[in-house]
């Protein structure tokens, strides 16, 4: 199973009371809707095959009413899938007894929701400290634990506070802390920040990812929102009436996108956050040597219709810019290209994001040199190239 | 033209009402001494109620319910104010009946729980036992108290034993009710936490649905007691003593004065019993609030 840590295999979920009916019909391919109102049942999740590695953050993304919920609790049982099977690392979890899943649940998979979840009758403490109460662990070792996971979420100092006085990002701060407490392996997420506004919300996307690079936990997120679903996810499975339609690294998503349905779920979303310099990038025309005559210089500016050109040294190595006016000046006095090199110039990595680069874009009066890790020149971006790829 | 038939049934089903009656009495000879065993228990409970009751010095009882009252409505004029009808009720040489009559009332209220509480919990896990409970429970609070008054007293004789069984088939309707209510308006998504967290049924019952709807079932103790009040006349015509039976004289005898007081003293009890318990249940709701 190499590292993969949950995998389904043709999971289904139905909900009503002719399901063996409904499964024909869907199975002869008749719609959701179709279905419902001859028999009733409800197909939330069809047939739904991936896998989770190990350490990603994995986003399920979709409208709601498109089986994502549905999904994500089949991962934890709180959904018992009417067919298919689901296994962590390896072991097929639909076979476990109940204490073999109760313990599973208490070890190695927790969960935070979208309302919160919480307990209103015990404060922050307490319900942080849920999940190793019903463990078992004594007084002390919960105090201690549910006291290192709420300052680690920022809320060292609340832990008597009633649930009611605290603001919804506090609240679902409490949620992540009460998730982690248990150390699990896998962090289950159901829309945790969609009941918040939007400036909390990036604050706590941002405190996600940084828990994720200290704690390095599997993450299989749910969101409705596709920025979020891009900035936070290594891949992304995006699901429509309870069916898994693609599932792909955001980049991957957005350049291929599996059907139209995809791209315009894609469309709507801020492709800067997505696309890397090197989709946009294009290999210059006009590339120079530092040892090149001025007049072969200036010559491949004209031919190309560009008014300035890369120079590049040994094994593509940059060197600067020069501009075709310097040139031609420099031709009267009879200087080289090095004398009229402009070195102070702007660079950035192939797998820089188009939102990194968008400010630099912006104000540089040269089309950005794209350069690899020994500085050779890969390719240049202009600012027609960075707007033309937003539209 | 003959139009008979608009206004008559086509048939009669003949209902014979003696075989009814004569199926309830030989039942209740047949298993008399089951209803003995019941009865000497019940008698038990209430007169060892009526007796810690009696063991109660006034003042003390008096002190107690003025300290309540100032704990619960955080004002000590209240707890007075309740202190002072007490002391009314004892001043109008009524306390030994109002002990009678809140054994009965306590007594009921007692089995109620003891048996409404686990009932509650068990429909609100179940939706086939709330729809086959529903209609049992609309029965038992509609069917007019006198029609079991009557089997009760066949099977369990006069006195207090069939007055506590009436009392609570009456009420214990709302704590099922309640119970069964506030565990199910529980948000889905605290008890689906309870269960993505490995409690077991009886960890996420104990320590999350009971606790969050604690309110809701506090209010329906504080029905159940109510409609207990409110059966103390009804349960003296099976020869229930207490301040019941002498409003019950009273109107038999026209004897106005005699009602009223005692129909007074009824009323006093209802009103602090209320307002204590409707103070449990606001602490409650604050602590489910988490303030």
């Amino acid at each position: 199973m190499d590292n993969n840590i949950l995998s389904l295999r043709n999971v289904s979920k139905l909900f009503g009371s002719e399901k063996n009916k409904a499964l024909k019909l869907k199975k002869s391919g008749v719609d959701k809707d179709t279905i419902y109102e001859k028999t009733g049942v409800t197909v939330a999740l069809w047939d739904a095959t991936l896998d989770i590695k190990e350490g990603e953050i994995f986003v399920i993304i979709g409208l709601s009413g498109s089986g994502k919920s549905t999904l994500v609790r089949c991962f934890n049982l709180l959904n018992k899938p009417t067919s298919g099977q689901i296994y962590f690392q390896g072991e097929d979890i639909g076979k476990f007894n109940r204490e073999q899943l109760n313990d599973y649940r208490r070890n190695k998979i927790s969960m935070v929701f979208q309302q919160f979840g919480l307990m209103s009758h015990r404060n922050v403490l307490g319900n942080v400290e849920y999940g190793l109460e019903v463990k078992g662990l004594s007084k002390d070792e919960r105090y201690e634990k549910a006291m290192e996971m709420i300052s680690m979420v920022g809320l060292g100092g609340y832990e008597n506070e009633p649930i009611s006085s605290l603001s919804g990002g506090m609240r679902q701060r409490v949620g992540i802390a009460r998730a982690l407490a248990n150390n699990p392996e896998v962090l289950l997420m159901d829309e945790p920040f969609s009941a918040l506004d939007p400036l909390v919300r990036k604050d706590m996307q941002f405190e996600l990812l940084t828990i994720q690079r200290k704690l390095n936990k599997t993450i299989v997120f749910i969101t409705h929102d596709i920025d979020e679903a891009f900035k936070l996810g290594d891949r992304v499975a995006i699901m429509k009436d309870g069916e898994i339609i693609q599932i792909a690294t955001p980049e991957e998503m957005s350049e291929h996108p599996a059907d139209d349905y995809v791209s315009q779920f894609i469309d709507s979303a801020d492709k800067t956050q997505v696309i890397s310099v090197r989709n946009v990038m294009i290999t210059p025309n006009s590339i120079v040597r530092l040892k090149d005559s001025l007049n072969y210089s200036i010559n491949t500016m004209r031919t190309n219709g560009v008014s300035s050109a890369y120079v590049v040294g040994k094994k593509m190595k940059l060197e600067g810019v020069i501009t075709i006016d310097d040139a031609i000046q420099a031709r009267k006095k009879g200087l080289t290209i090095s004398d009229i090199l402009i070195r102070d110039i702007n660079t950035t990595s192939p797998d820089a994001l188009l939102t990194d680069i968008m400010s630099m874009a912006a104000e540089t009066p040269f089309p950005i040199a794209v350069v690899d890790e020994n500085n050779s020149l890969k390719g240049i971006v202009s600012k027609v190239h960075v707007l033309s790829s937003i539209l | 033209m003959n139009t008979d038939w608009f206004y008559d049934f086509p048939f009669k089903i003949p209902i014979d009402l003696g075989a009814i009656d004569n199926a309830v009495r030989t039942f209740s000879a047949k298993y008399d001494s089951f209803f003995n065993v019941i009865r000497s228990g019940l008698n038990g409970f209430v007169n060892s109620i009526y007796n810690i009751l009696n063991f109660i010095p006034w003042f003390v009882l008096i002190l107690f319910i003025i300290t309540a009252g100032w704990k619960l409505s955080k004002k000590v004029s209240t707890g007075i104010l309740y202190g002072a009808l007490l002391f009314l009720i004892g001043v109008a040489g009524l306390w030994t009946l109002m002990n009678e009559t809140l054994s009965i009332i306590i007594a009921s209220v007692i089995i109620s729980l003891l048996l409404g509480f686990p009932l509650g919990i068990v429909i609100s896990t179940s939706d086939r036992a709330d729809r086959i409970m529903r209609p049992i429970l609309d029965t038992m609070q509609t069917m007019p108290v006198f029609v079991y008054l009557i089997p009760a007293m066949l099977f369990f004789g006069l006195g207090k034993p069939p007055a506590v069984i009436a009392t609570t088939i009456y009420a214990i309707v709302p704590t099922i009710r309640l119970t069964n209510h506030g565990i199910r308006q529980i948000d889905r998504e605290v008890i689906e936490a309870s269960l993505a967290f490995g409690s077991t049924r009886l960890q996420s019952l104990v320590k999350v649905q009971i606790p969050q709807a604690l309110p809701t079932i506090m209010a329906g103790v504080n029905q159940t007691l109510m409609m207990a009040i409110s059966m103390v006349v009804t349960t003296s015509m099976i020869g229930a003593t207490g301040l019941g039976m002498e409003v019950l004289i009273g109107v038999n005898r026209v004897e106005i004065g005699r009602g009223l007081i005692s129909g007074t003293a009824v009323v006093i009890i209802a009103i602090i019993l209320d307002r204590i318990t409707q103070g449990f249940v606001q602490q409650s709701e604050v602590k489910t609030d988490g303030q």
